[in-house]
């Protein structure tokens, strides 16, 4: 019963990680849902992170709908600017400047 | 009967079997991650029973004698479902859970606004500010309707287990 209210994207993320905090703005910029699965500061204590994007870093989004896995938040910025906004979003070219924790 | 004096908090307004038991929604944390449940989700997650088991904060020793206790008697693989919650942080649970290489999950609210919802709430003596669950045990179905309930009538008090598990249907 609830499987089917799991919502499609899976958001990896660390609590005040400035980069996790990012892409979560754009997943409410996008009204995208999604559920957050908060891990802790220690590398070592992310073998999930590991096991479902083979990095123990954050963010990670996992999106049941395209089938896409994919971590470090400018890649994320880029995927999601990509299939979620609208064309040519004016700070589209903002999104080089990346990183993880 | 143990050998310190205990405190007696009377008995708790709470909820009682044929009613529906508040629905809440708290992190529910894991050994590897904690992310938002609601009670009622959880519940409904498939046939049969889930036990709630409120305890005071991890760290304390009544809390680590409940669970070390539902651990040895295999709750986790005799119910169906069985969930804790205290007033601890998620970071603070699960530790607990690591340390004690626990078999269970936990929702943190390290607040207590649950366990008051369920007048179960106690207001420590000594550290203020800082409010924690009384023990206490609720059998539910996959609607949150209460087919048994057991909460401490004193500080601290523990259940006689073979007497709870027949009161929650355990077999």
């Amino acid at each position: 019963m609830s499987e089917t209210a799991a919502p499609p994207i899976t958001f990896y993320r660390l609590q005040g990680c400035p980069y996790c905090e990012r892409v979560a703005r754009l997943l409410t910029e996008y009204d995208l849902e999604y559920r957050s699965r908060f891990v802790e500061p220690m590398h070592s204590e992310r073998n999930v992170v590991k096991r479902v994007a083979g990095v123990r870093t954050v963010p990670v989004v996992v999106d049941e709908t395209t089938g896409v896995t994919m971590a470090e938040s400018a890649n994320i910025v880029d995927y999601l600017e990509s299939t979620y906004g609208e064309d040519n979003r004016p700070d589209a070219a903002a999104a080089g400047a990346g990183g993880d924790d | 009967m143990p050998e310190f004096d205990v405190v007696e908090l009377g008995p708790a307004d709470h909820p009682e079997p044929g009613e529906q038991a508040p629905e809440f929604t708290r992190p529910l944390v894991t050994d590897e991650f904690w992310e938002d449940r609601t009670l009622s989700e959880f519940v409904g997650e498939g046939d049969g029973q889930t036990i709630l088991v409120f305890t005071p904060m991890t760290g304390s020793f009544v809390a680590k004698y409940v669970w070390d206790e539902l651990a040895e008697r295999n709750w986790d693989e005799r119910a169906d479902r069985v969930v804790g919650i205290t007033a601890s942080t998620p970071y603070g649970v699960k530790r607990f859970l690591e340390d004690n290489d626990s078999p269970f999950t936990f929702f943190a609210d390290p607040g207590n606004r649950v366990a008051e919802s369920y007048g179960i709430d106690h207001d420590l003596d000594g550290m203020t500010g800082i409010s924690e669950p009384r023990v206490a045990f609720f059998a539910l179905d996959s609607d949150r309707t209460i087919e048994g309930a057991w909460v401490a009538t004193d500080w601290p008090n523990f259940p006689d287990y073979d007497a709870l598990e027949s009161e929650l249907g355990l077999e």
